[in-house]
């Protein structure tokens, strides 16, 4: 044991009640060992708040601004009934990805908890928000806080100009489509408190003549009429249904544009979270293991401390079997972590398969791989780049195929030699989320006709659209003003149309 | 650079806001809800909130999703028994077919009913929107008797006991700065020409030293301006205020009678259940008489009163009698609000009848806040009621309704006590 040598070295305090002092003790401990291991992170900001503080935040998707809208009052109601019957296990962290990088520590937890905490959040999420370059470039740290603050007021600004009701069906809208209204293959320009409010007035102006323009109904005196081909509109279809509202609906208001501009904004900023939560979540939990396990070797934590912490670590990054009544999916957190800590084993202590497996990385210095892979990769590509053979044995990973034309699931590949090439890409593909979610796009105007805005899903691997289509679509039929259709093209290339929504109402009659 | 910032005393309820918007949103599911969360309680123990279940289809935030059906390829952990190429049967029901959820997830993700708290303010508050109690601003205010000490600012003379120290101090230091401030303003002024004086001509010049002395002239005067005075203390000021009675006694009279079968002495106390929870709201502190009778008025607590069971003729101006006993016993004394309810099938002994109306209309109602008269029946009017029809012309303060199924009483009470825009 390295115990033994490390003799004279102080204890870090091992009660279970955590005061400033001993936060900060750890913290500087903890800040210490990360820096040694080189980890680039912004700087910490830790907050402490009680359980409601906790769950406020919670109920406004981690935000500690946003605008009012009744969603997070329900989000709130059903985090607080289940944190009031004990359901909630994991509620004792929340990050926030801007700079400084803010980490909340819950009042109640233990000062073991609150350790752990500040390696997980403070220096694992937040060194993942600063490398990965999904992060980099759809995000802006320093920018988060205060656009948020700017939507809240301007939101708040239109609910007192124009009714709190008006405002509120135009989220709702925006609500239903935002996860269809990111950019997922082109890069935003970076937001700025100062930028966007100077441009603000000036682009709502603009846009508004752009669009009168654009539904001109003055005839267009052409010397060889008929001559014309139809014009596309858009001329490529487009990703980014909200994107394509603020822009091109023809009856919004200034206002409106910019509300769903705001939510737009929003959606963008999350959207990076929900493509690295495999990889963000294993980063931290290996980065709080190995921080804190780094200090308990230099004999700093007590083993009450330590049996603690490996008590909570050992449930986060629990791994339930396919047939276990806990079993909801592959745990994020578990199959992470265990990569990450993969990752270092291969570089460190490489076996035979894994030279053939990963012959650029087994070897080789493991912080620089870790640094590599953290920055360059999100889950999809995580999982297919370094998804070892040794992982899928562990976890026992089979792959099953279900087919609604065929009466029996299907086995279609398990943990052996011939299954992990199969096993590896079927995995992956579930983090991708252009299979995850349906891929709907804006097809087409009718711009000389009825005005009728058409949507297209592209059907992937027969799944045909559930949910409540109906009700999205009434939404997207508020937003664009006139009638919406939306269509599917199978992957034979036929078009069916699978639901029309007519608007009849003009903007006229709705204010009268 | 790290920060580590207690949060813990900054604005809470942040979610308030959104809480209360969701409450809007959705107040008629959340009024049905309501409602049927009052059918079984008991009379006193609706002073809690309530569990609040809706329909979470109601409440759905709709979203593009994948459905069900196609082709799904998902990766599962914890293979036990499963080669490649194996043929496995689709499992029973839910969940299955591998939407993310997995075989083994045989409770599938069901559509869970939304369930959340509602505090005892919020429960009243829906429950009670937009009714009233009668006359209640009037008696109020002739009926103070009562006063409290409150505070109301400071004032210049007082006890030693109610000196507040920050206030006098600051005055002190206000004077002394107003004061001082020609002098110091001088002094420094002295003190600069000093140093100028000095540096031309040396330290023991002529100039130099009148200066000096006129410095120390000067400090000697701002130091004789006195640390605090007497007219700079201030006292706490306490006022008495008028405080409005807050206390109510509610009589609940009840037929017993053979008639009175267990159905309507459910629907009786529901009514009763519903007038105690709206007294709740006004007054702080509330007592509760029960009246019972059928050819006797028997006091009685709250078991017996709902419970026991009895049977007989009908004499219901025992019961009035009975209740002005009391009144005049116990709650006369002008710091009571008064309330009657009164449940009754109708089934009245014929000359028994303008007896009641007599005594109601003399005796009980002149003291009484509100009187409600309820006849549980479900055919004609009985005879009681058309004579307490006679009183509601004459007095204000008296309302007579009928319930005819368990379903009428809510919108009977919301009925007698909506709120009158005068």
């Amino acid at each position: 044991m390295k115990r033994a040598t490390s003799k004279k070295v102080k204890q870090l305090p091992a009660t279970s009640e955590w005061t400033f002092e001993a936060i900060d003790a750890y913290h500087t401990e903890i800040a210490r060992v990360a820096a040694n291991f080189s980890l680039d992170t912004y700087p910490a900001q830790i907050e402490l708040i009680t359980s409601e503080q906790m769950m406020d935040a919670y109920a406004s998707v981690g935000m500690p601004v946003n605008y009012h809208h009744w969603s997070f009052g329900k989000h709130f109601l059903s985090t607080e009934k289940s944190y009031r019957r004990g359901q909630m296990g994991l509620a004792y962290e929340i990050v926030i990805n801007s700079n400084p990088c803010i980490a909340y520590l819950m009042e109640e937890n233990t000062l073991t908890m609150q350790a752990l905490v500040i390696a997980h959040a403070a220096y694992g999420h937040n060194s993942f928000f600063k490398g990965n370059y999904l992060f980099r470039t759809w995000t802006n740290a320093d920018a988060i806080i205060d656009y948020l603050i700017f939507a809240r007021n301007y939101i708040a600004h239109c609910e007192e100009r124009y009714g709190e009701e008006e405002v509120e069906l135009l989220l709702d809208s925006c609500h239903a489509l935002m996860n269809l209204g990111v950019d997922r293959y082109k890069r935003p320009p970076k937001l700025s408190l100062a930028k966007e409010k100077l441009r603000q007035a000036e682009r709502t102006e603009y846009l508004q003549s752009q669009v009168n323009e654009l539904w001109r109904t003055l005839p267009v005196h052409d010397a060889r009429p008929g001559k014309v081909a139809a014009v596309r509109f858009p001329p490529e279809p487009e990703e980014n249904l909200l994107y394509f509202v603020e822009k091109h609906a023809p009856l919004l208001e200034p206002w409106q544009r910019e509300v769903v501009r705001i939510v737009r904004k929003v959606a963008q900023y999350f959207f990076p979270q929900r493509q690295t939560q495999v990889m963000n979540e294993g980063w931290a939990c290996f980065w709080h293991y190995t921080l804190i396990n780094k200090l308990y070797d230099e004999g700093l934590l007590a083993d009450s401390f330590m049996l603690e912490f490996l008590q909570s670590h050992t449930n986060v990054v629990y791994q339930p079997s396919y047939n276990d009544r806990w079993y909801s999916g592959i745990n994020p957190y578990a199959l992470g972590f265990a990569m990450w800590q993969d990752i270092k084993r291969i570089c460190e202590d490489p076996t035979a398969e894994d030279r053939a497996w990963f012959p650029d990385i087994a070897g080789s210095d493991w912080r620089e791989t870790f640094d590599f892979a953290m920055k360059n990769f999100k889950d999809e590509s995580f999982v297919a780049q370094y998804l070892s053979p040794k992982i899928m044995r562990d976890f026992r990973m089979f792959a099953i195929l279900d087919d609604e034309h065929e009466a029996k699931l299907k086995v279609s590949a398990i943990h052996d030699e011939t299954g992990y090439r199969r096993v590896r890409e079927i995995l992956s593909d579930q983090y991708n989320l252009g299979s995850r979610e349906p891929n709907i796009q804006v097809w087409n105007v009718d711009l000389r006709g009825d005005r009728s805005l058409t949507l297209r899903h592209q059907q992937y691997r027969k799944r045909p659209l559930g949910g409540s289509i109906d009700e999205v679509m009434k939404h997207m039929a508020r937003l664009w003003g006139f009638t919406v259709r939306l269509e599917t093209q199978h992957e034979d290339g036929s078009v069916e149309l699978v639901q029309e929504t007519r608007l009849e109402k003009r903007r006229g009659q709705a204010e009268n | 650079m790290t920060r580590i910032i207690d949060r813990r005393f900054d604005s809470k309820k942040k979610s308030a806001v959104n809480r209360q918007r969701f409450m809007r949103r959705f107040k008629q599911q959340i009024r049905r809800a309501v409602n049927d969360a009052i059918q079984d309680r008991s009379i006193r123990d609706l002073d809690n909130g309530e569990q609040i279940t809706i329909p979470s289809k109601d409440l759905s935030e709709p979203q593009f999703q994948h459905g069900r059906g196609g082709i799904w390829e998902q990766v599962f952990s914890g293979n036990d028994q499963f080669a490649s190429g194996d043929l496995i049967n689709r499992p029973p029901s839910g969940g299955g077919g591998g939407r993310g959820q997995g075989k083994a997830s045989n409770e599938g993700e069901g559509e869970d009913d939304f369930v959340f708290h509602l505090s005892r303010e919020e429960f009243l508050d829906i429950f009670f929107d937009d009714l009233a109690l009668p006359n209640l601003v009037r008696t109020q205010l002739a009926r103070i008797s009562d006063y409290k000490t409150q505070r109301a600012g400071f004032k210049s003379d007082g006890s030693p006991a109610n000196i507040n120290i920050v206030r006098s101090m600051r005055g002190a230091l206000g004077r002394r700065l107003a004061l001082g401030s020609p002098f110091s303003a001088r002094l420094r002024e002295l003190q600069k020409e000093l140093e100028q004086v000095i540096e031309e001509s040396g330290e023991d010049c002529e100039d130099a030293l009148k200066l000096k002395d006129e410095i120390g002239r000067l400090r000697a005067k701002i130091e004789a301006i006195p640390f605090i005075d007497s007219f700079d203390l201030r006292y706490n000021n306490r006022i008495r205020v008028p405080k409005p009675t807050t206390q109510a006694v509610m009589f609940c009279v009840m037929d017993v009678s053979g008639s009175m079968d267990e159905e309507k002495k459910a629907t009786a106390k529901r009514f009763f259940m519903l007038l105690y929870l709206f007294l709740t709201r006004t007054y702080e502190h509330i007592e509760v008489v029960f009246i019972r009778h059928h050819t006797v008025a028997k006091e009685v607590d709250e078991e017996e009163f709902f419970h026991s069971r009895e049977s007989g003729g009908t004499v219901v101006s025992s019961a009035l009698k009975l209740m002005h006993e009391v009144i005049a016993e116990r709650y006369a004394h002008g710091t009571w609000n008064i309330y009657g309810a009164q449940a009754s099938d109708g089934d009245n002994w014929d000359n028994d009848s303008p007896i009641c109306r007599e005594l109601l209309g003399s005796q009980i109602l002149p003291w009484c806040q509100y009187f409600a008269y309820i006849e549980i029946t479900p055919g004609e009017p009985q005879n009681l009621w058309r004579e307490y029809e006679k009183l509601s012309g004459e007095h204000k303060n008296f309302a007579l309704q009928r319930i005819e199924e368990p379903a009428d009483i809510y919108p009977v009470f919301r009925e007698l006590f909506k709120k009158n825009f005068v």
